[in-house]
């Protein structure tokens, strides 16, 4: 019963796109259904668009995740985007400091690195709203401002390829990372990298933080009543920092895995912070709340997510109409989804329920 | 290479972050408005984005500068009857609906500008006007009287909106409804009506930030805003939620970017620390913030939706 | 024409508010938006044997600057080609994605229009060794059989465009904008700075640090009038900010990588344009003979790919020839070098 109200959220959703999906096609003078057949077929057609897919929902579901312990505990993060480069840039430094190592070795190390950067960008605007209350709106989207120009400062200057150097091409990128941090292929002859399980496995990690452990419970009660939580001898301060703290790390790892399963092994950028993330720190957020900001359902939500976006490049390709034609839809079917009552009536009653349920299970 | 304090190159700078700050101020006036009575709204940017879009293609198919502004105004003021619709009618959660807002508007003026332009070909700007008198005054006048109209009429709402929010009914009514609904709806306010309203002007705002940027570049592009909106936002902490705080965030805002370009442009910021500098705007306000240790509450309601039992 | 403009306009207004609203009622916006169906649809002429191409490029295919110059490129291009496009794409994984999507489809020769796309591309283009890659902008093919590169000498044309701008600067000042200091903008920058210093002129330079930020690049141009720079020129797509500057102000403007001139018809001196048709031809007749890559190619202003470009509509172009000539030849004959 309740499985089949958290899966209406997402189903409302595809509906809601195809719909909206078929009119601005229409509205730009493009066959809607050509031009949903080429989404559907580049998001879900055969196994090499499927591991495109996963691979583009893989950041989506970690910093998805991120944002359901963030918001949970009633902190706002649009940080995201720049938690992953963050996260993305301490494991590139890692990864070109060590010698090439079997990957059984280094892979935890740059992984781990990953998440002490997403960490470090993450602790940063808890501790300023914790204790100099400066607003987590505010710092968050300051800090991607600073990040994505320590991003372009260290790509240009001290970690860029040498190769680049001396053709004079000069492109921001680092040289190759070692093999042993490629995160290694699943399936031969696709995308589907060993990221993708990584991701899989941090949300239900998250899950069980959450609603299984002693932190989870005051992160929680921090989200649901501050006060409350204070008289109960809670340190909120402390749990509003440890949130964003979580949300920032998931939001490295996520960098890290952009990185490590990239397809020319190094990190990269045309100079802005969609050109490396792929917008995944604001998609995250969407991915998140049609999960209903549960982060098991993220992960569903995510692939949802992940195969628009891979739609979108087939929809160019075979239509030739702009991807951002998946930009603006995402934005559509976010507001409808939001909007509407009942889905979210449904969506309350489901958490409330969950959260009783769990309670009395968790506390400990 | 010539020094910065050279009173020509210092009225350059204050005039150049002036009209860097016109965007921010018209957006986050906005916000302020929509935030005291309780509603957050993420969307600025693109709100800002639609607008300008749409305030860009009416110079460029009407050559008409003044209906270019009137067509952004009216498209901030749809973008607001639909936020204030899904939010107050339908409670939609606001930080993510905003979000969804923001997505579309991206995504939106993209594909009309790439399907119906194209080549970002340049329009006319709005014109300077010079105050009579007193762009006359030496250096000063330079600085801050020889302005595009859009941005006068964004300092100009610095007072009206004092005078709004803290001197009519309707501006008690927002910041009750912002800080106690329960309270106002007992007193007989309406909090729909008056959220809804608020809503409306903030997001009216937002398009004519939208007409100030375009119109002062005479140019669009894809993403022309880049993340304008969101640091507008953000100003909105920064000022406290006071029209005139507001005004200093955009203004720090504004100049401290103006100044760092100046040194660039003069040699005195290495070419190797072009990056790092770019970061100083984004620091000092997180900075200025910490140590002003302005620290006052939010209004008590943002955020939650309100639905009368 | 421009009241259709308005209604269509209108239309559109319309329509996004009701999608927006997100309450259904889709009929008026579709029908009303049907006349813009032409432009999508030239798809599907291969009986005539035409030579089946692909680009894929990280900014818009109209931006004036480099996605323009290579589709304008290939449309150049003598024999018969079947072109399909998909621009805009910034994130390298969606490019990747685009470029091994066309290679599936069977397309026989693919550009890969973005020096960042080589990383991907080493990994794709092995496993289509029947299939062409041209990748650029690159000094070499990265070993790989079946890739051709290309490169810009853009420090050639900077220079030549540096010594024009040294003659119609009066303050002897000349400012340069740029978003980030990466790829060949960095070659044409050197290049202007070499030619402009060579002829007397001070070179400021200065980058934004976006890509994306016009208001910015609009502010850097204003920053260096202050400063009494009374000649711009600036690189990649993002300079139109700065272009509409030097625009009101009535200064001088030089354009790199596509022809600027329509960005501002009374201001705009000369823009050195990029003509990859030059190299192109080689590669496909290279093709042609049975050799599906392997060779970097340069355009330069020796072989033509590289072209300085006069605005007639400016003020004193008739004696401006004379310099460009002149400067070309001794660049040409190595009695110059520029630096790059």
């Amino acid at each position: 019963m309740k499985r089949l109200v958290g899966a209406a959220v997402p189903v409302t959703a595809a509906l809601v796109a195809f719909f909206f999906g078929a009119i601005m096609l229409l509205a730009i003078g493009a066959s809607p259904w050509e031009g949903l057949k080429a989404m559907v077929d580049g998001a879900f057609g055969g196994g090499d668009n499927l591991a495109r897919t996963a691979v583009r929902a893989t950041p989506l579901i970690l910093v998805g995740a991120g944002i359901t312990v963030a918001f949970r505990t009633s902190v706002v993060n649009i940080g995201g985007e720049g938690q992953i480069v963050a996260g993305a840039l301490l494991t590139t430094v890692t990864a070109l400091a060590l010698p090439d190592l079997p990957a059984a070795i280094m892979l935890p190390i740059v992984l781990l690195a990953g998440i002490v950067g997403g960490a470090i960008a993450g602790a940063i605007p808890g501790a300023l709203k914790a204790y100099a209350s400066v607003n987590e709106i505010l710092s968050t989207i300051m800090l991607n401002l600073v990040m994505v120009q320590l991003m372009n400062y260290l790509l240009r200057g001290p970690l860029i390829d040498p190769a680049e150097v001396a053709s004079g091409t000069r492109n921001p990128q680092t040289e190759r990372l070692p093999d042993g941090a490629s995160l290694p292929i699943l399936v031969p002859g696709t995308r589907l990298h060993l990221g993708v399980p990584i991701a899989i496995v941090a949300a239900i990690a998250v899950y069980i933080l959450l609603w299984r452990t002693p932190l989870g419970f005051r992160l929680r009660a921090v989200g649901h009543s501050p006060d409350a939580a204070r008289a109960a001898g809670i340190n909120v301060k402390r749990n509003v920092t440890n949130a964003l703290t979580i949300a920032g790390s998931l939001g490295g790892l996520a960098g890290a895995i952009l990185v490590l399963g990239s397809e020319g092994q190094r990190m990269q950028t045309d100079g802005s912070l969609a050109g490396f993330t792929g917008s995944a720190g604001f998609n995250g957020i969407v991915a998140a709340l049609f999960g209903g900001l549960h982060p098991i359902w993220t992960i569903p939500s995510s692939f949802l997510f992940g195969g628009l976006l891979t739609g979108a490049t087939q929809l160019q390709r075979s239509l030739q109409v702009p991807s951002a034609l998946a930009i603006a839809l995402n934005g559509i079917v976010v507001v409808f989804v939001v909007s509407s009552d009942r889905v979210r009536s449904r969506l309350d009653t489901m958490m409330a329920a969950r959260a009783e349920m769990n309670d009395s299970g968790g506390e400990s | 290479m010539s020094d910065f304090f050279t009173a020509s190159i210092l009225v350059a700078t204050i005039a150049s972050g002036i009209r860097l700050a016109t965007p921010y101020l018209f957006a986050s006036l906005g916000e302020t408005i929509g935030q005291k009575s309780g509603v957050l709204n993420l969307g600025v940017d693109g709100v800002m984005l639609l607008s300008a879009f749409f305030g860009y293609w009416t110079v460029l198919e009407r050559d008409n500068l003044w209906l270019a502004v009137a067509v952004s105004l009216v498209v901030g003021l749809v973008m607001g009857l639909i936020y204030a619709t899904i939010t107050v009618f339908f409670h939609a959660t606001q930080g993510i609906s905003g979000i969804g807002i923001f997505l579309f508007g991206l995504g939106f003026s993209e594909l009309m500008f790439r399907r119906q332009v194209g080549t970002p070909l340049p329009v006319d700007k709005l014109p300077k006007i010079e105050i009579p008198l007193l762009a006359d005054i030496p250096w000063l006048g330079e600085a801050l009287f020889q302005h595009n109209p859009l941005t006068y009429a964004a300092f100009l709402a610095v007072p009206v909106v004092v005078f709004m929010l803290n001197k009519t009914t309707f501006g008690m009514n927002v910041r009750a409804v912002g800080e106690n609904p329960q309270a106002a709806d007992s007193l007989g306010v309406s909090v729909a009506r008056t959220r809804f309203i608020a809503i409306v002007i903030g997001n009216t705002f937002a398009g004519l930030a939208g007409a100030a940027l375009v119109l002062e570049l005479g140019i669009f592009q894809q993403n022309l805003t880049n993340g304008l909106g969101f640091i507008a936002v953000a100003l909105v902490y920064f000022g406290a939620w006071r029209p005139v705080g507001v005004m200093t965030g955009s203004l720090l805002y504004g100049l401290v970017a103006a100044t760092v370009l100046q040194w660039k442009a003069q040699g005195i910021i290495p070419r190797g620390a072009s990056d790092i500098a770019s970061m100083a705007p984004a620091v000092l306000t997180i900075l200025a913030l910490i140590l002003l240790a302005n620290r006052v509450p939010a209004p008590a309601a943002l955020t939650r939706p309100f639905a009368r039992h | 024409m421009n009241t259709k403009h308005l209604k269509r306009m209108l239309a559109m207004l319309f329509a996004f508010t009701l999608m927006a609203a997100a309450c259904g009622g889709s009929d008026d916006a579709s029908s009303e938006a049907d006349e813009a169906t032409e432009e999508s649809s030239e798809t599907g002429g291969d009986e005539s044997g035409a030579l089946s191409m692909a680009i894929v490029a990280p900014s818009a295919s109209e931006d004036l600057a480099f996605t323009q110059s290579m589709i304008e490129s290939i449309e150049a291009l003598e024999r018969d080609v079947e072109l399909q496009v998909t621009d805009g794409t910034f994130v390298v994984e969606d490019a990747a994605a685009a470029i091994r999507g066309y290679a599936e489809e069977g397309v026989e020769v693919i550009v890969a229009h973005g020096t960042q796309f080589g990383a991907s591309l080493a990994e794709i283009a092995p496993e289509f060794p029947e299939t062409t890659f041209i990748w650029g902008t690159s000094t070499d093919t990265q070993g790989l059989p079946n890739v051709f590169a290309y490169y810009p000498a853009a420090d050639q044309g900077g220079y030549v465009n540096g010594v024009l701008a040294a003659g119609v600067s009066e303050s002897g000042s000349i400012g340069v904008i740029g978003p980030v200091e990466a790829g060949d903008a960095v070659a044409y920058v050197n290049g202007f700075a070499a030619g402009a210093e060579a002829n007397g002129a001070t070179v400021n330079i200065a980058y934004t640090g976006s890509f994306s930020d016009v208001a910015l690049m609009a502010e850097a141009a204003q920053a260096f009038l202050a400063n009494g720079n009374d000649v711009l020129t600036g690189s990649s797509q993002a300079v139109v900010g700065a272009v509409g500057v030097s625009r009101e102000a009535g200064i001088p403007w030089f354009g790199t990588q596509a022809n600027q001139s329509s960005l501002d018809p009374a201001g705009v001196v000369a823009s050195q344009v990029y003509h990859w048709e030059v190299v192109l031809e080689e590669m496909l007749a290279l093709r042609d003979g049975g050799t599906l890559g392997g060779e970097a190619y340069e355009i330069n202003l020796a072989n033509g790919g590289l072209v300085i470009e006069i605005n007639p509509d400016y003020p004193g172009a008739a004696d401006l020839q004379a310099t460009v000539d002149e400067t070309v030849a001794a660049i040409v004959d190595g009695s110059i070098t520029t630096g790059g």
